[in-house]
């Protein structure tokens, strides 16, 4: 048990848009990866604590644009990713202030 | 070309811990934190703090990471050789040529924070030049939760350096000048640095001073940092790392709006240094580790 | 009332008889009274000709002689519907906000998406832009269309964006390359904004960013759709405001 839960993403004046994933209960299952559209999440081994656990995370190109990458996915309702977790492993925020 | 880093001027400097010798240690290790903005070296003797080097991160990350390491040793009769194993982190942690291993901030700044206040905290928020983290931690410096965000200039040090360019005041008085204001203004209504700025221009046409546009503009920026701890959730003890904690004006209005107070920062050990001490530690873990396997 | 510039128009019978511009500035207020008279002069009317003003945009409660006000979606559904008749999707990008509306053949909104607050998203990020490359604001989309390589910017924040041009001069990048990743980054924002709402087709770039001919090339081929293009972009939400009250709204 790691207890070990990473938050991808940022807020920024317009809003705030994570994509969190529980390291704990990821199981490397890869569906999530497989069902997201844009290439959004992969499995990356990740050290934490110098144990390597192979999880899922969001990749260098689009953690910083998770505003934009996600939006056709419309998170505000559950997408993709989240809905195929057996494991609830990851979880989706994604809030622009206003409308 | 304007580089706006006239008012960014935060002393460079390296530091030996005083009465402290390396010549009977068992395990020497080294951290190396390079970051957008600043790389730090740490050398590490038995699990003590021995000597550091802060300086700014040039256009080149190995360069960096070489001459802050270099720096870190001067004068202390120590070579590069002498380090058993060095662990590089950071943004540019893949760039430290003589590391063994590179791991990710993640984990070093908790384990940094642990041995900078020891076994009580639980809660690190890191404002560095290009990137705020915020971090939860257990009793032995082990990571929680990590959220880092460096999509966005506000709460870091770039940000900060917008309005000291805009108001010409050094940016290690910024904080201090932000708490000299009778009454605390309301925060400007934008968290974005660029929008922010345009307000306090606006302010300062209106006729506020320059410590009421820095209260304003600080204001706004512990507010959005709040934010972040908030969805680690927050637990006492609290401590800020990284080039802001030195901001007092950030660090009082944050510790209003989350309402936990940071512990002081420690003689001795620069808050900056949290990373790199993590990655030295980490590094006398990996040694003892590899060592047994041998 | 945009948060940079305030653009009115006046229209009879569904004509324009004027239409004027002028920088809001710090004093919004005086502002929008002076590019009023100036505009009754430019359409020979007097205040009392004018049967009903219709206030829009960021700023649209500081307007002192607006009769009623409308949302800039609504006056970019009017607008964009009035100058292009098939217009379905109106993307007004402006110097603070993003938005795209999804609208009918009536002109009425149906859906739309915003995207504020952030410069990142909006004009501001290109005028910023343009002094990191110290280009003038007029000649950066020129510029960009003669770029020879693709690069994509990293950074997705204004502040980090300008250390990020800075990095690129000094390695030697072109000009030109550098424009046209700073039009692409922003094209690419405001396209994932409109999917979101979904893309229905004819498509009009309104505001004062699509006078930008470096955002229209990058934003048409992130769309994958072509763009119709007023003539005179900014004042889409001016002329739907001003065709509110005919409109019932």
């Amino acid at each position: 048990m790691t207890c070990l839960i990473i938050h991808y993403g940022y807020e920024d004046a317009s809003g705030e848009y994570f994509i969190s994933v529980d390291t704990d209960k990821c199981n490397s299952c890869g569906r999530c990866v497989e069902v997201c559209p844009r290439g959004v999440l992969e499995m990356r081994t990740v050290t934490a604590d110098l144990e390597d656990l192979l999880v899922a995370a969001v990749t260098e190109e689009h953690r910083k644009k998770i505003k934009y990458s996600c939006a056709p996915c419309n998170p505000e309702k559950k997408p993709p990713c989240v809905f195929v977790c057996e494991q609830r492993a990851i979880s989706h925020t994604w809030k622009p202030k206003g409308r | 070309m304007k580089m706006k880093k006239e008012y960014w001027r935060w002393p460079e400097y390296r530091r030996t811990v005083p009465r402290k010798d390396w010549a009977g240690a068992e395990v020497v290790t080294a951290g190396v934190d390079v970051g957008a903005v600043s790389s730090k070296a740490v050398i590490m003797v038995d699990g003590d703090l021995y000597a550091y080097s802060i300086m700014r991160t040039g256009s080149s990350s190995p360069d960096s990471a070489n001459k802050a390491m270099n720096w870190a040793l001067e004068g202390t009769g120590m070579k590069l050789e002498d380090i058993r194993y060095v662990v590089g982190t950071g943004y540019g942690r893949v760039n430290v040529p003589f590391a063994n291993r590179a791991i990710t901030e993640i984990t070093c700044h908790a384990r940094g924070a642990n041995y900078i206040w020891g076994p009580t905290v639980r809660t690190i928020l890191d404002m560095g030049g290009q990137d705020c983290k915020a971090i939860r931690c257990d009793e032995r410096g082990k990571v929680t939760a990590f959220l880092m965000n460096d999509k966005c200039a506000a709460g870091t040090g770039r940000g900060m350096e917008v309005i000291a360019d805009l108001l010409s005041v050094p940016i290690e008085e910024v904080g201090a000048m932000s708490l000299k204001v009778e009454k605390e203004p309301e925060p400007v209504s934008s968290t974005c640095v660029v929008f922010a700025k345009s307000e306090a221009v606006g302010l300062l046409r209106k006729g506020w001073p320059k410590e009421m546009v820095l209260a304003a503009f600080c204001s706004a920026m512990a507010n959005r940092v709040a934010e972040l701890l908030k969805r680690v959730s927050m637990e006492k003890d609290f401590v800020i790392t990284g080039g802001i904690a030195k901001n007092v004006g950030i660090v009082k209005r944050v510790e209003d709006v989350i309402g936990l107070k940071a512990l002081p920062m420690k003689e001795g050990l620069d808050p900056m240094i949290a990373g790199g001490i993590g990655a030295g530690l980490f590094a006398m873990d990996l040694y003892e580790r590899e060592r047994k396997v041998a | 009332m945009g948060s940079k510039n305030i653009k009115a128009a006046i229209l009879k019978n569904g004509q324009v008889l004027a239409r004027g511009l002028i920088p809001s500035g710090f004093e919004q207020r005086a502002a929008a009274e002076k590019i009023f008279n100036e505009l009754l002069e430019k359409a020979d009317v007097s205040r009392d000709d004018i049967d009903h003003i219709v206030a829009t945009g960021a700023g649209k409660d500081v307007a002192p002689y607006a009769n009623s006000e409308i949302s800039m979606m609504g006056a970019d559904a009017l607008g964009g519907t009035f100058l292009f008749p098939s217009a379905r999707t109106v993307i007004d990008v402006g110097a603070e906000a993003g938005r795209a509306v999804r609208c009918d053949g009536k002109g009425r909104m149906v859906d739309f998406v915003v995207n504020e607050k952030c410069a990142a998203g909006a004009g501001t990020f290109i005028e910023a832009m343009a002094r990191a490359l110290e280009v003038k604001l007029e000649q950066i989309g020129p510029l960009s269309l003669k770029a020879e390589k693709v690069i994509s910017m990293n950074a997705q924040c204004t502040i980090f964006a300008e250390s990020e041009v800075v990095s690129l001069i000094h390695e030697k990048t072109s000009k030109a390359d550098i424009a046209r990743a700073i039009h692409d980054a922003i094209a690419n924002r405001i396209t994932s904004m409109t999917r979101r709402l979904g893309i229905q087709r004819d498509v009009v770039l309104a505001g004062g960013v699509a006078k930008n001919v470096g955002f229209v090339s990058s934003l048409q081929r992130t769309l994958a759709v072509d763009l119709l293009v007023p003539e005179e972009p900014e004042f889409v939400g001016a002329l739907g405001a001003a065709l509110a009250p005919q409109k019932g709204n």
